[in-house]
């Protein structure tokens, strides 16, 4: 009965009831879509469309700044009307583009390659490069470059990551159910460009539907296993899932791949299938709006660009009272101070909170020992004494209890009793020293 | 989407947006209610002397706090329960008898408590900052000022017949200055002896006797993941195999009675109620196992060698000066840093 898990971690209420039996449907096209050139971890886009440029939907709007780097592609039919310095989702302002919808929805060259499994790694690699596509679950890393691996690194195993761990979300979880069989489509093309056969995916067990579906999609596929993971957050970080899965643990500051493992999201897995087959660019992607303070949640396929206020009106605006809305998931994501932003690549969810969901933590409390925080954190750290370094101003001495190896997942904040933003100690102390 | 905007002021934080329902007032209410049945026996035993002396330390404790920090202007924090808790735990480590006119030694609690809290707690920065356990603290400073109060011990009447108790010596007293052999005849036989001792009627400080129910409180704490097993159990292991080992006087090794040390003195209410807590202790379930260990052998040699027959308090707090060194050097260990080499 023992489900595969990693050590540590947390048990929020999960909250995907709101949204878990809402079908993908696609949002209405908006008038004009507003595509950051800086939607991906590494180098910026260089923009390569000019004002009152024409262009179709799907035609490269943004060139790959660097190695580390994913082209933007246009996700309307229509003409540029600005160029220039908009604020991204995280607040930031970030050089984007602004194209005025013609309602046309013309495509630039899509073919469908039914003999797609017959591409050799190259080509297929090449399609998912010039594709623009980066990892959906949320860091929106650039996927070729996680398939470029060094090669005294021999990959052996591809994890799609279906744990979708974080509370409220569902997006991951309708994309299994509706659409299983390219999604494993998308994993054998994962595994032939890096010439592995051995193939998971992990799914934890609080969507034993979606563990159904993939586990019929895989019928038959002897290199393909179908993993329910324990309910446990954050169960779908990247190296809390390879434990779980493999037994494998990724040295500290090390990468999946120097355990042989590259992981994808089950999203990601689908766009790739689409490059690979159609030559489609990532341009859409799903989005779970959900949470206590909207009307009708629901999950939204979503054109890149399209900003948040269209989706909140598309669910039906907020429920009354003060609210808190979250792009991502209530453990990792951002709290918008505008809903005027663009949903990017790496948009999972939108989670509005009412008032009475939200804890304030203006006043909280001395650190009090109680050891919660290192029980419970996935990587093994001691949260506590990294926000009490922080807190009294001991950047560099936190380094000894392992800053850097934090990913932020907010375990230990979720439990702390004194309430402390341990998180936003951990950031602080970050921003003040060199890894 | 204007109005919208205007109806609705967002509000901006950092993550996480939720946070468990779990709170530092909720663990110390939950810490003090799981001492109520140890309370109660000892109400039982030693009679409403008990109950005074208990609510006293309470009182003071509580208002030592508030006017302590009313007189720095600093945040009140009376209500989170810490305070509250540590007079409890004071309360019940103090004989009964302090209650008492003659002599006068009613404001031997009220000292302990101020002792307790202001000069362990508070003026080392508050709750979260102090190095030694305040009620420990507050008993030993009483047990150093008045040993002769601190030390004379109601018999367990079993009934409420308050201030013309007898006064008798505690089993680790008897122990200590007569031997085995004379504590098993005071109680009749070992077994008698034994039961004696886990139900509680037997002269000691008020909270400490019973067994049963310092057990149940513990199991509770456990059940409520608020304390773990770590600390209790290597701290009572480490008492009963040494005892074992070092325990029988004069008749060599290996023939000691770890039964009878388990259950006697303030053993269970230390390694479950007062060693566990969570600022005095270290922070990483390793180190607490070597903390366990430590307090456990310096009980030991304390209660076979010193000059006191309990040793349960010095030592824990001696442990807690280690505390913070034992945090430096047992870390947790960090994700993926074992198997490293695991392929």
């Amino acid at each position: 009965m023992d489900l595969p898990t990693f050590k540590g971690g947390i048990h929020p209420p999960d909250k995907k009831e709101l949204s878990a039996d809402k079908p993908i449907v696609e949002v209405k096209p908006p008038q004009r879509v507003l595509i950051p050139l800086s939607q991906h971890t590494g180098a910026p886009c260089k923009p390569i469309v000019t004002i009152s440029q024409e262009v179709k939907k799907g035609e490269m709007i943004g060139e790959q700044g660097g190695f580390v780097s994913a082209a933007v592609h246009s996700s309307v039919s229509g003409k540029v009307i600005a160029i220039g310095e908009f604020s991204n989702i995280m607040g930031k302002m970030v050089p984007s583009v602004v194209i005025e919808n013609d309602g046309k929805e013309e495509w630039t060259l899509l073919k469908d390659n039914p003999d797609y499994m017959n591409l050799s790694p190259d080509e297929m690699k090449e399609k998912i490069r010039a594709a623009g596509i980066v990892g959906l679950g949320g860091a929106a890393f650039p996927t070729f470059v996680k398939l470029s691996p060094p090669k005294e690194k021999p990959i052996e195993i591809v994890i799609l990551n279906g744990a979708e761990c974080e509370p409220y979300l569902t997006a991951d979880y309708r994309l299994m159910l509706e659409t299983p069989k390219e999604i494993i489509e998308g994993l054998k093309i994962l595994m032939r460009v890096l010439g592995v056969n051995k193939g998971f995916v992990g799914i934890e067990d609080n969507k034993p539907a979606a563990i159904k579906t993939m586990e019929e999609a895989v019928k038959g596929q002897e290199n393909i296993r179908v993993c329910g993971l324990e309910t446990k957050y954050p169960e779908g970080a990247e190296k809390m899932l390879i434990k779980a899965l493999t037994e494998r643990g990724v040295p500290p500051r090390g990468l999946p791949m120097d355990v042989g493992v590259v992981v994808q999201n089950v999203g990601t897995a689908l766009a790739i299938y689409e490059a690979v087959r159609y030559g489609k660019p990532l341009i859409d992607r799903v989005v779970t709006v959900t949470g206590e303070g909207i009307n009708e949640p629901r999950n939204l396929m979503v054109k890149i660009g399209t900003l948040v206020s269209q989706l909140i009106d598309e669910c039906g605006g907020f429920k009354n009272g003060t609210l808190k809305v979250i792009a991502g998931g209530p453990m990792m994501g951002f709290a918008l101070p505008s809903l005027d932003v663009p949903v990017t690549k790496g948009t999972s969810g939108i989670v509005v909170l009412p008032e009475s969901e939200i804890i304030h933590v203006e006043d909280f409390k001395p650190c009090i020992r109680c050891s919660r925080c290192i029980d419970i954190c996935p990587m093994g750290l001691m949260p506590s004494m990294l926000s009490t370094y922080s807190e009294k101003g001991f950047y560099e001495g936190s380094k000894e209890y392992n800053l850097w190896d934090c990913f932020e997942c907010g375990s230990c904040a979720f439990v702390c009793p004194s309430k402390r933003p341990i998180v936003q100690f951990i950031r602080l102390a970050k921003s003040m020293t060199k890894p | 989407m204007e109005a919208v905007k205007k109806e609705h002021p967002l509000i901006v934080s950092i993550s996480p947006h939720i946070k468990d329902e779990e709170s530092v007032s909720r663990i110390m209410w939950t810490v003090s209610l799981s001492l109520l049945p140890a309370l109660l026996m000892g109400v039982y035993f030693f009679g409403p002397k008990a109950l005074f002396v208990t609510a006293l330390c309470i009182i003071s404790a509580i208002l030592s706090e508030h006017f302590f920090q009313k007189g720095l202007k600093r945040k009140l924090t009376t209500n989170d329960g810490s305070a509250f808790l540590t007079g409890l735990l004071l309360g019940m480590n103090l004989p009964a008898s302090l209650w008492s006119f003659n002599p006068f030694t009613i404001h031997v609690p009220i000292i302990g408590s101020i002792v307790a809290i202001v000069i362990t707690k508070q003026l080392f920065g508050g709750l979260g900052y102090n190095i030694f356990n305040p009620a420990l603290i507050g008993r030993a400073f009483l047990m150093m000022s008045w040993p002769r109060a601190m030390t004379l011990w109601n018999e367990p009447t079993a009934a409420f017949v308050a201030f013309d108790a007898k006064t008798t010596a505690t089993p680790l007293m008897i122990l200590k200055e007569d031997g085995i052999g004379r504590l098993i005849e005071v109680f009749g036989d070992k077994l008698n002896l034994y039961s004696q001792l886990l139900v509680g009627h037997r002269a000691g400080s008020i909270g400490e006797t019973s067994i049963i129910a310092l057990l149940f409180g513990a199991a509770f704490l456990i059940y409520k993941k608020y304390i773990t097993w770590h600390i209790p159990v290597s701290f009572l292991g480490t008492v009963a195999v040494l005892t074992w080992i070092f325990g029988g006087k004069g008749t060599g090794l290996f023939t000691g009675d770890p039964i009878l040390h388990l259950l006697s003195g303030g053993l269970m209410l230390g390694a479950f109620f007062m060693a566990t807590d969570y600022v005095t202790c270290p922070s990483v379930r390793k180190g607490q196992i070597i903390f366990g260990i430590g307090c456990g052998a310096l009980t030991v040699l304390i209660r076979l060698k010193g000059g006191y027959p309990e040793g349960v308090m010095f030592a824990i707090l001696l442990m807690n000066c280690f505390a913070p060194l034992i945090d430096r050097g047992v870390k947790s260990s960090i994700f993926g840093a074992m198997k490293e080499k695991k392929r």
